[in-house]
């Protein structure tokens, strides 16, 4: 039955960027993950929906690299991510990017440097003008090009979460992985990061992966909607065909 | 927790130690070498903590002049009394006093900035975007740490001979040059050398275990401040356990 899913899914759109077979991580006899397995394909956005502590943090971490899965595959750009040595998952990790629920902005640094950290241990040859106005265009892309002095501590949970985003996107990444973009936030400012990430996607034609619970995120951003439950994923599909959906473990989502 | 599990735990946290450090031979010797990081930890853990190991040195010579005096006194060797300063400060005060002084300031800090890094997920942040934590926080940390207590000793010791000057002038009066002639003249390179030696292993001691502290915080504001403390707490045993090997070795390789 998984083997006729997977087929399906290869005939209904073109190239895969990430393919996750039989995924399994577990904590201690927490099995967060069992069996679980998922294909995003290049240009998609793709939302993985699931209650909290169902393990989406978990799956995007075991993606790159942060935690390694206890059995199953994980497919990057046809590389296996358990297989890299140290320095080919460094490569791999500069194409996909990341944005933390909780931001992680480097507190001791201010905004410009967060930005530049990434820049100026990757691509060395650059210069400090061309630095310059790398920082200066991934702070206009999230309407912030006043804050570029300021220290993390002094933004509003907005302003940081447009930083973190500017950070994530900063190396022009071809992935990126948004962990709860939108939770914590008040709803307008929820709006503005969805149209912020659908603005950089149409900008940069990335493929991404957001991890959701809250429905208004859902519905403006998802191409595709995954339901993760009990470690597996439980269904896939648009959104309007999950909101049809007469299964009531689907339907709460939806209450 | 009975003791059995007691046991258990402390093992298997030594062994995290030890593979801790133990990565700090692999992966922090491969280059490319995290340069400008080590030079400005080198100026915030050397630089900055100046002015406390001065005051806190010249203070140490100073009270242990003035509190030995009355014994030298007593038995009518006042005249030897910049001998036993000097030695005493040379070959253990100094070294010891710094390093705690140290763990406090340093340690704790490495402890509580690596921790909250970790529960904020910067560690992680930093990870993801292809730039190895281990050798660009804790291995430069390490490497500033163990270089730079040395130098602090070394002036830590000379600002507390002056205060031991002073010390001796309040009751007496010597000069300068005989005062510090007094010194050298009984000082040997049995005294300084391995007291100049085991502070890099004090130095190396209080910096690892701040960032392995640090490094395995718990969540949480509590997780944070538990890193801070314990690094103080157990890189003070371990600059005591260190002495004490350290004149051991001493006296087996004869130079005591
Ligand atoms: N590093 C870890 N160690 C132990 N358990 C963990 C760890 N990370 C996550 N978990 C557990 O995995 C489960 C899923 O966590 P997570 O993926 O963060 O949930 P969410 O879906 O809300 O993001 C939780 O029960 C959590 O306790
Ligand atoms: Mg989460």
């Amino acid at each position: 039955m998984e083997h006729g899913q997977t087929a399906e899914m290869n005939d209904s759109n073109g190239e895969a960027v990430i393919v996750i077979n039989g995924l399994c991580k577990s904590f201690g006899n927490n099995h967060v993950l069992n069996n679980f397995n998922l294909r995003l394909n290049s240009k998609e956005n793709l939302v993985v929906l699931g209650r909290s502590g169902s393990g989406k943090s978990v799956l995007i971490k075991c993606i790159i690299g942060l935690l390694k899965p206890d059995d199953g595959e994980i497919i990057v750009f046809g590389n296996n991510v358990d297989e890299l040595s140290h320095h080919e998952l460094d490569m791999l990790r500069t194409e996909i990017g990341f944005l933390f629920q909780s931001n992680a902005l480097y507190d001791s640094m201010t905004v410009r440097e967060n930005l530049e950290f990434p820049l100026r241990r990757h691509w060395f040859e650059l210069s400090q003008k061309e630095v310059d106005d790398m920082v200066m265009e991934a702070l206009d892309n999230v309407n912030l090009g006043h804050t570029s002095e300021m220290m993390p501590a002094e933004l509003s949970g907005g302003m940081a979460k447009r930083i973190a985003l500017a950070r994530t996107m900063i190396l022009r990444p071809k992935v990126i992985l948004y962990d709860e973009p939108t939770t914590g936030l008040d709803p307008i400012t929820a709006r503005e990061i969805e149209s912020l990430i659908l603005k950089l996607h149409d900008k940069y034609q990335t493929s991404s992966i957001i991890i959701s619970h809250d429905m208004n995120c859902v519905k403006n951003t998802a191409d595709r909607v995954a339901l993760l439950l009990d470690g597996k994923c439980y269904t896939e599909g648009s959104f309007e065909d999950l909101e049809k959906s007469e299964d009531e473990h689907v339907k709460q989502f939806f209450e | 927790m009975d003791i059995v599990a007691k046991t258990r735990d402390f093992m298997s946290q030594t062994g995290y130690m030890a593979r801790f450090t133990g990565q700090l031979f692999t992966l922090g010797t491969k280059p490319p070498y995290e340069f400008k990081e080590f030079l400005v930890q080198c100026y915030i853990i050397g630089y900055r903590s100046l002015p406390l190991v001065a005051l806190t040195g010249f203070i140490m010579g100073l009270v242990l002049t003035m509190q030995l005096r009355p014994s030298l006194v007593y038995y009518g060797v006042q005249s030897q009394l910049p001998v036993m300063v000097g030695i005493a400060i040379v070959r253990e005060i100094g070294p010891v006093i710094t390093a705690l002084i140290f763990a406090g300031k340093i340690g704790s800090s490495i402890g509580a900035e690596l921790g909250s890094m970790k529960v904020t997920e910067q560690i992680d942040a930093m990870e993801v975007s292809g730039t190895n934590p281990y050798k660009y926080l804790v291995a430069t940390r390490v490497v500033a740490g163990t270089l730079m207590l040395p130098v602090l000793t070394m002036l830590a010791d000379a600002i507390s001979l002056f205060g031991a000057y002073i010390g001796v002038n309040i009751s007496a009066v010597t000069s300068f040059k005989l005062f510090f002639m007094q010194i050298l003249r009984t000082l040997e390179f049995g005294d300084v050398l391995p007291a100049f030696i085991k502070t890099f292993f004090f130095g190396f001691a209080v910096s690892i275990v701040g960032c392995y502290k640090g490094y395995n915080s718990n969540k949480g504001t509590r997780g944070v401040g538990n890193s801070a403390n314990s690094a103080v707490v157990l890189s003070s045993v371990f600059i005591f356990i260190i002495d004490l090997l350290a004149v051991q070795v001493t006296a087996i390789l004869g130079l005591n």
